[in-house]
């Protein structure tokens, strides 16, 4: 056993000093707003490296530009793993030791479940960037949790407006076997039969995350003969059930309707294998020329000499949020902060978005378009941005939807 | 209709031969060296990223294609040389899956270095020329290279047939899976034999990587994707068995393609109903012989419990001081980490009473972990009940599924008792991750928080640490008491412990049972701690969290997996925060580890102890 008392002597020691060297730092960097931000970046890289990349960009124009009221912001980044429970240790170790003033990031839902969730038990504000889930906001919102992206609702209903002006009436699904998988169906199903009661559902799948069996899937699609298909899956599952889907003929004179397969992200990848004609949301980067996008373009392409994925947007912008929200607050108290987030808008590189008060979620939309074959790889035509607000359901719906509404 | 319902078949074929592949290298290194291959997904994965990287390299056509995706299999082999000459070699003596270990190790250096060398973003390969396209049968089209795949998997197994029964090495080989010390003992080079079945094993992982080329991306997630499904495989169609496995891929890959026609959900849970119904009907798998002698005795009785010694009982008690009275000066965080830290000793612990002097190794452990975070998460939110019951509750959900469970698992042996503590662990997991309506999914549950009389992180620090020690010297108690006598005679000796009265089934039943409820008063300490609870709680990382912390520690000593525990937590969390490629630096600290200290930690401290003492308790 004596390895036992030597590791725990070790840790005391290790923990000790964590406790007395966290004033020294607080000392020598009295002035600077220290963001936790925590985030699956090891098993998630593709999204968070842009991501990443972004954050720190737009932290370097605050602080270039004279901070915040006079004050330095700075972040320090946490890889939780994609493990709640480790995000919820990493959480802790932010707020009591290192001192952090709010808390930000997520990728996954149930990791961004878990952090809101820490965020409200402990009274800390937490802006969640990217994880989609509804619950983030609605049944599980709380007081303390904003999110910056398009939720998995939002993006659903933009889709159907566009699959409620197809012909088809024979529906398939497919979508991976999790919360987002299964709400992105649900929510498409039910907001299409409302538009369009004609419409019927004749096949679902729902391939584990990550292990799509694409040929087996893109056969059982086929053999319900569907119309038009609805896709949530992404990343390496839609690039092998494209693939399969293709050589099968599978997409042949069936209309596809795609979440998310838009963004460079999961098109890039597909390379000149990438569909054509699919009705999608995403980020066609290299098409939107408004000043803001423009300029915030260039300054990533000159700070990391590479091109934006929608991961940067999302990091640029909630840096950008944030940023937004502490010029209007004397202070980092949290409830002065809360305060400020509800409500809040300000200029994104998309347009003009706002933290809604009822549910804390922003309006930043998607675009909304066709994939095309352009030199080779895959890309937008025919997009448009669909502005958040305007695919949120009604006041007294939210409501209902978010019972705990503060 | 039918014509649908061929085409299902040949898909299922197709998935059934990619996964033949990767599990017949699998077998076949198992097989020889009884190593569980942990790393063999990211054989595989390198397989795929080294084919992608020659075949985009090499000119376009038939030749670069073809020549790259051997090339990648014949580098992947030699990589696993140089894993098996520079790593495993030098730990075959040491005890049974620790292995693992080191191969865990391999796995977290692999996916570190694969990011930098190929970079975050999938890569789509080319397709195969000359199969591009898709044939028509019966008025529907089927891809060219599915068929191709289909016939390579039973070529692969009538070359590997023919290897094994037709040449002086494959003779080798198989009496080395019959018996390794005879084959030594009649002048055959072992190190040669093993190294070259490694070699075999390897480039087989490699080529099931880079014949998915022209089918699927290549991304860093392929290595764990692969890896359980092809352990299941393997374990279905009897270990150390090919055609078994080809059969055992055949039933899954089928049984898949028709099974989502039914139930589209299935797809998180079929391949593991499937080695749950295989094992508890046929214990050695479909083609699986079992072993000619008690697997526990090839590497002799362990050797006998002894009381600590006055020296260990010391820092024993010192530790326990330090716990108990350092943590007021310590901030909240750092208590969060110590809580952390008191929980797992306990979760380690309960898994070590099976696996050390039961004998039964589990690789679905965080199941009862898991139950018991679930139990008190539930009762939470569906009787608004007080933490109190919750942590009450905890121990007796997780003890009963044990129980259940257990019934099943502890009839068998070795890896197969494992591989169905698995298998049950993930039909929990399924449960807990698709019933949305009671578990919440794989949203979880949240706002499982402390009382107010425990909110305080010292408050609950001391309530954990009372509970989880309390619980693990218990256990510690239990070994040094007859049932603990009548546990380690079975493990030993089956035959002599039955002949003295000792009902082994019975043991076994009520040691992993126990094992199970302590388990669950972990995961209700755990719930409480984290305040919410995920199917994470009961997934496959976390039953390798706790296989890992005992085997770091030293399955051979009792303070093992205490020290393992503690070790492990604190490495994971110091270098979560402190270093950015901390997969490669854990990966890199496990093998050093499992290089120096090949009997775990405690057991290097003890073995130094008796060169000095002589022999000491544990």
């Amino acid at each position: 056993m004596t390895g036992r008392a030597i590791a725990r002597r070790h840790l005391l020691a290790g923990a000790g000093l964590g406790a007395f060297a966290a004033p020294a730092i607080l000392r020598a960097q009295e002035e600077a707003i220290r963001i936790g931000e925590i985030n699956s970046y090891t098993t998630q890289p593709a999204f968070l490296i842009p991501y990443r990349n972004a954050w720190i960009l737009a932290q370097e124009q605050v602080n270039a530009a004279g901070g915040i009221n006079g004050r330095r912001i700075e972040t320090l980044f946490r890889d939780d793993a994609g493990r709640p429970e480790d995000a919820v240790r990493l959480a802790g170790e932010l707020l009591r030791s290192e001192r952090v003033h709010l808390l930000a990031g997520g990728f996954l839902s149930h990791v961004g479940l878990a952090v809101a969730d820490f965020a409200n038990q402990h009274r800390r504000l937490y802006v969640a960037s990217e994880p989609l889930s509804d619950a983030l906001v609605w049944s599980r919102g709380n007081r303390y949790t904003f999110r910056l992206r398009a939720s998995t609702y939002m993006q659903s209903a933009m889709l159907v407006e566009e699959a409620a002006k197809l012909p088809a009436r024979r529906w398939a699904t497919v979508a991976p076997n999790y919360e987002y998988g299964q709400s992105a169906v649900r929510w498409f199903k039910e907001l299409l039969q409302r538009a369009r009661p004609d419409v019927r559902f004749v096949a679902e799948q729902f391939p584990a995350l990550g292990r799509i069996d694409a040929g087996a899937t893109v056969q059982a699609l086929a053999a319900a003969n569907p119309e038009a298909i609805f896709n949530v899956t992404f990343a390496a599952d839609l690039t092998n059930f494209v693939r399969q889907g293709a050589t099968r003929g599978l997409f042949e004179r069936r209309q596809v309707v795609s979440l998310l397969t838009g963004e460079p992200e999961y098109l890039e990848p597909l390379g000149d294998e990438a569909p054509e004609n699919w009705i999608v949301t995403g980020y066609p980067w290299e098409q939107i020329d408004t000043p803001e996008h423009s300029a915030f373009r260039e300054a990533y392409q000159r700070r990391w000499n590479t091109n934006p994925y929608l991961g940067s947007v999302v990091g640029y912008e909630t840096v950008n949020a944030i940023a937004t929200m502490l010029r209007r607050v004397n202070g980092t108290e949290t409830e002065a902060m809360v305060e400020a987030m509800r409500g809040l808008r300000f200029q994104s590189v998309f347009g003009p978005v706002e933290f809604r008060a009822i549910d804390h979620q922003s309006t930043m939309g998607a675009y909304v378009g066709r994939t095309v074959l352009r030199d080779g790889r895959g890309t937008m035509a025919d997009w448009r941005y669909a502005d958040g607000a305007n695919y949120l359901p009604p006041d007294e719906v939210v409501r209902q939807l978010r019972p705990a509404a503060t | 209709m039918a014509e649908n319902l061929l085409l299902q078949a040949l898909s299922g074929l197709a998935s059934a031969s990619s996964l033949f592949l990767v599990a017949a290298g699998l077998t076949v290194i198992f097989g020889v060296t009884r190593i569980v291959n942990f790393a063999h997904g990211s054989l595989y994965m390198l397989g795929a990223y080294l084919a992608w990287t020659l075949v985009t390299a090499l000119p376009r056509g038939p030749l670069g294609f073809w020549g790259g995706v051997l090339g990648a299999a014949l580098l992947v082999g030699l990589i696993g040389v140089l894993v098996e000459v520079l790593l495993l070699r030098r730990i075959y003596r040491a005890p049974e899956l620790f292995q693992l270990l080191a191969t865990f190790g391999v796995v977290l250096i692999v996916q570190d270095l694969a990011l930098l060398v190929w970079g975050p973003q999938d890569l789509l390969g080319p397709r195969a020329p000359g199969l591009r396209g898709s044939v028509e049968i019966l008025g529907l089209r089927f891809p060219l290279y599915d068929l191709f795949l289909i016939a390579v998997g039973p070529a692969v197994l009538g070359l590997l047939l023919l290897l094994f029964h037709r040449t002086r090495w494959g003779t080798l080989v198989r009496a080395a899976t019959q018996d390794r010390e005879m084959v030594g003992a009649l002048g055959v080079n072992q190190r040669l034999l093993f190294t070259s079945v490694f070699f075999l094993g390897a480039c087989l992982a490699g080529l099931g990587g880079a014949l998915q080329l022209p089918r699927e991306s290549v991304n860093l997630h392929m290595d764990l994707a692969i890896i359980v499904e092809a352990f299941v495989v393997v374990v279905v169609g009897g270990l150390g068995s090919l055609v078994g496995a080809f059969l055992a891929a055949l039933l899954i890959g089928e049984l898949h393609a028709f099974g989502i026609l039914v139930f589209p959900r299935i797809t998180l849970v079929l391949v593991f109903l499937v080695m749950a119904v295989v094992l508890v009907l046929r214990p050695h798998g479909l083609l699986g012989r079992p072993p000619e002698a008690p697997p526990a005795g090839a590497g002799g009785a362990e050797p006998p419990l002894r009381p600590a010694p006055p020296a260990l009982r010391r820092l024993g008690a010192a530790a326990l001081a330090a716990a108990v009275l350092l943590p007021p000066f310590a901030d909240a965080y750092a208590l969060s980490v110590l809580t952390e830290m008191a929980i797992f000793v306990l979760f380690a612990a309960s898994l070590h009473f099976i696996m050390g002097p039961g004998g039964m190794a589990s690789f679905g452990h965080a199941a009862y972990f898991g139950l018991g975070a679930y139990a008190a998460a539930l009762l939470a939110k569906w009787a608004a009940a007080p933490m109190a019951a919750g942590l009450l509750l905890a121990p007796f959900a997780a003890g009963l599924f044990g129980l259940l469970f257990g019934w099943f698992c502890v009839r068998l042996s070795g890896v197969y008792a494992a591989m169905l503590t698995l298998a049950f662990a993930q039909i929990a997991w399924s449960v807990a991750f698709q019933w949305v309506e009671v578990t919440g999914g794989d949203n979880g549950i949240l706002g499982v928080w402390p009382d107010a009389w425990a909110a305080d992180p010292l408050a609950y620090y001391y309530l954990t640490l009372a509970f989880c020690l309390g619980a693990t010297l218990l256990l510690r108690r239990v070994l040094h008491a007859p049932f603990g006598y009548a546990l380690r005679a079975q493990r030993d000796s089956p035959l002599r412990a039955e002949a003295l009265g000792v009902d082994a089934f019975q043991v076994r039943w009520l040691a992993f049972s126990l094992a199970a409820l302590a388990a669950g008063i972990a995961g209700g300490f755990f719930a409480y701690a984290k305040g919410s609870v995920f199917p994470t709680a009961l997934s496959i990382p976390r039953s390798v969290d706790a296989l890992l912390m005992v085997l770091l520690g030293g399955v051979r000593t009792l303070s093992g997996p205490i020290v393992g525990a503690i070790a492990f937590t604190g490495l994971q969390e110091q270098l979560m925060r402190l270093v950015e490629l901390w997969r490669l630096a854990l990966g890199a600290v496990i093998v050093a580890l499992v290089l120096f200290f090949p009997q775990g930690l405690a057991g290097a401290a003890r073995a130094a102890y008796e060169r000095r003492h002589g022999p000491a308790g544990a």
